[in-house]
């Protein structure tokens, strides 16, 4: 299990004489191919990392062997599963499946975060296996979350998986580059979950759709905004959402000197966001790109606040909850749910005062993992249920019954909302 | 046993040529609709996901659709989630085919991974609604409405190639890799 294993060579010894600008997209996908790629390409590929979590892992492990007939994976160290998205086991079936999936993980020497460790993209970034310049894939449609590192990271099935654990291969169409050029700094109350809802505002749900993004002018953005960004880059159709690892990013994760933004190198279209105009924004039940200011759905009654998932389930979104609810209760038609991403990143919660001042207002602490996020347990809606998540799906029934209401906003809005039981902004309560 | 789901069979015989009926879906349809993640096989091993599929967006869909049948639907089908399980569902169900604009990545990918035929048309969902009978040719990528016959547009030759072989595991055994790239 050593890190070296998975050290990211340099371009030029993948393959010298690299010439044409390119985006960061094109650059990683270049070196994963071994070859200098332009969008289009239909490539083959060796990802460097390639990661399972629970859902799925059961089936990528029955098609590998019983399909494909193969018994050991390509390379132990390029692999990571981990237990999230119903964790701890809720029925007897997930449990019967975890221990299967304990039970191979074991058996191929494969490092396994178990239940409780927290979700897959999070704890992928805080055990420093996903870093700038790497070819990411994982069963789950937000492995995009790992461009917040500066890698390529994609979502694929069973199938495609299972493939890659079998032969450390897949292949790619190369995607053109879409440049979202933020400029300004958030004002108070608006935060990266707000810029996050903008772009799918913006570019609607399918949008982006087999393009990458690349998320430009945000060098003063730390690492859990451009988590909190990155996770939704899939609500918009795209293969990939990166952005450029600089800053904080670079002084704590090295990125590869092969790996630079190249302002010559062409992107299909560009988006401008101006961060001085933007407002708390809010997507409406049941489609993620139906998004509003605030203002517009103020007022409306929620019964649950969901403060969690890979998009805002981070210390510094309790932190932000907790400098809102600080001193207060929870509206009493209200359940506030609050699930950390990750035991890390409950222990700094738990550090300072943040989860006391949570607790003291009345939220009830989950297991850290993807808690309700898929409905699957910990908190699942019921019919006629509103519920204000700062996840990052709301469609019908995600989280729970048919007829719930899921609204997705930042955890200030989520804070505020569980004080007033009414959809509202931190400055009005 | 009078089980309806007897009919449903898990293989079908693609190429085989019989009445379908036309199921019509609006655009961005997700896969949360498809099979929502409280029916996913992980939760509910011992139940065949076929049986879920569409089972609260499209109750009539998920208790009447029936192997041939043919799913048209608008832009973007299939966003959202990287369920594998979801095309399964449709796949077990024995869908002929799935007839959109157009199609979002991950369930793309999957689809064609599983060997379920998808077609990408615009003008095509236009001029068919819900519950037409036709008849689909996958021999001569045509579709037969009453007195008019439609082209079916192939896909891209590598995801032709996987949907033919019957999904990429199939594809891989027989070739012992990916198909060729341009
Ligand atoms: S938190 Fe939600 S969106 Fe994120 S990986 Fe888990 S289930 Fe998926």
């Amino acid at each position: 299990m050593s890190i070296q294993s998975l050290e990211v060579p340099s371009r030029e010894a993948a393959h010298p004489g690299w010439q044409r600008p390119m985006t960061l997209s094109e650059q990683i996908l270049s070196r994963a191919a071994g070859r200098p790629v332009a969008p289009g390409d239909m490539v083959v590929v060796a990802p460097d990392l390639v990661m399972g979590h629970d859902s799925l892992s059961p089936s990528i492990i029955r098609v590998m062997r019983d399909q494909l007939g193969v018994d050991r994976v390509f390379d132990k160290d390029k692999i990571a599963i981990v237990l999230d998205h119903v964790s701890p086991a809720s029925t007897v079936g997930t449990a019967n499946n975890q221990n299967k999936v304990r039970a191979f993980a074991r058996e191929q020497d494969i490092r396994l975060f178990d239940v409780g460790r927290g979700i897959c993209h999070q704890v992928l970034v805080e055990e420093r296996l996903a870093r700038p310049g790497m070819l990411i894939f994982g069963s789950d449609s937000h492995s995009c979350s790992y461009g917040a590192v500066g890698a390529f990271g994609s979502g694929m099935g069973t199938t495609d998986i299972a493939l890659i654990w079998a032969t450390g291969k897949t292949w790619v169409k190369v995607p053109p580059t879409l440049r979202v050029q933020v400029r300004g700094r958030f004002r108070p109350g608006v935060s990266a979950k707000d810029l996050a809802l903008r772009v799918c505002r913006d570019l609607t749900i399918a949008g982006a759709t087999y393009a990458a993004i690349e998320y430009h002018g945000l060098d003063w953005l730390p690492l859990e905004g451009r988590q909190t960004l990155a996770s939704m880059a899939v609500e918009v159709g795209a293969k990939a959402g990166i952005v450029p690892p600089t800053g904080v990013v670079a002084e704590q994760l090295l990125p590869p000197a092969w790996l630079q933004v190249q302002e010559d190198a062409v992107y299909e279209q560009e988006l401008v966001i101006d961060l001085a105009e933007l407002e708390p924004q809010v997507a409406r039940p049941n489609q993620v790109d139906d998004v509003c200011d605030l203002s517009e759905v103020a007022g409306t009654d929620v019964s649950v606040v969901f403060l969690g998932t890979c998009t805002n389930g981070r210390y510094e979104d309790m932190r932000a909850a907790a400098r809102i609810l600080s001193g207060r209760r929870i509206h009493p038609n209200v359940r506030l749910m609050i699930t950390p991403a990750s035991n890390l990143e409950m222990q700094r919660a738990m550090r300072d005062d943040t989860l006391s001042i949570l607790i003291d207002a009345g939220a009830t602490l989950t297991t850290p993992g993807c808690g309700m996020c898929m409905g699957r347990h910990q908190g699942t809606l019921g019919d006629g249920d509103v519920c204000l998540s700062t996840g990052n799906r709301n469609f019908r029934g995600r989280m729970g019954a048919p007829s719930s209401r899921i609204y997705l906003a930042s955890p200030e809005v989520a804070a505020a909302t569980a004080i007033s039981g009414r959809i509202a902004g931190p400055e009005e309560v | 046993m009078n089980d309806p789901r007897e009919r449903v069979v898990t293989r079908q015989n693609k190429r085989v040529k019989k009445m379908s009926r036309i199921w019509k879906f609006g655009a961005d349809v997700d896969t949360d609709q498809m099979v929502p993640g409280r029916f996913a096989p992980y939760m509910r091993p011992d139940h065949d996901v076929a049986d879920a599929a569409f089972i609260e967006a499209r109750p009539d869909f998920n208790r009447e659709a029936v192997a041939g049948d043919v799913i048209v639907a608008g832009a973007n089908f299939g966003c959202g989630s990287s369920r594998e399980y979801a095309p399964l569902a449709l796949k077990r169900r024995g869908i002929a085919a799935i007839i959109a604009p157009s199609f979002a990545r991950i369930f793309f990918r999957n689809a064609v991974n599983l060997g379920l035929p998808l077609f990408v048309a615009s003008d095509l969902v236009h001029q068919l609604h819900e519950g037409d009978q036709v008849t689909v040719d996958l021999n001569d990528y045509q579709l037969i409405h009453g007195e008019r016959s439609f082209a079916l547009p192939p896909l891209p030759d590598f995801a032709r190639a996987i949907v033919e072989a019957g999904g990429i595991v199939n594809y891989v055994r027989e070739h012992g890799g990916f198909p060729e790239v341009a």
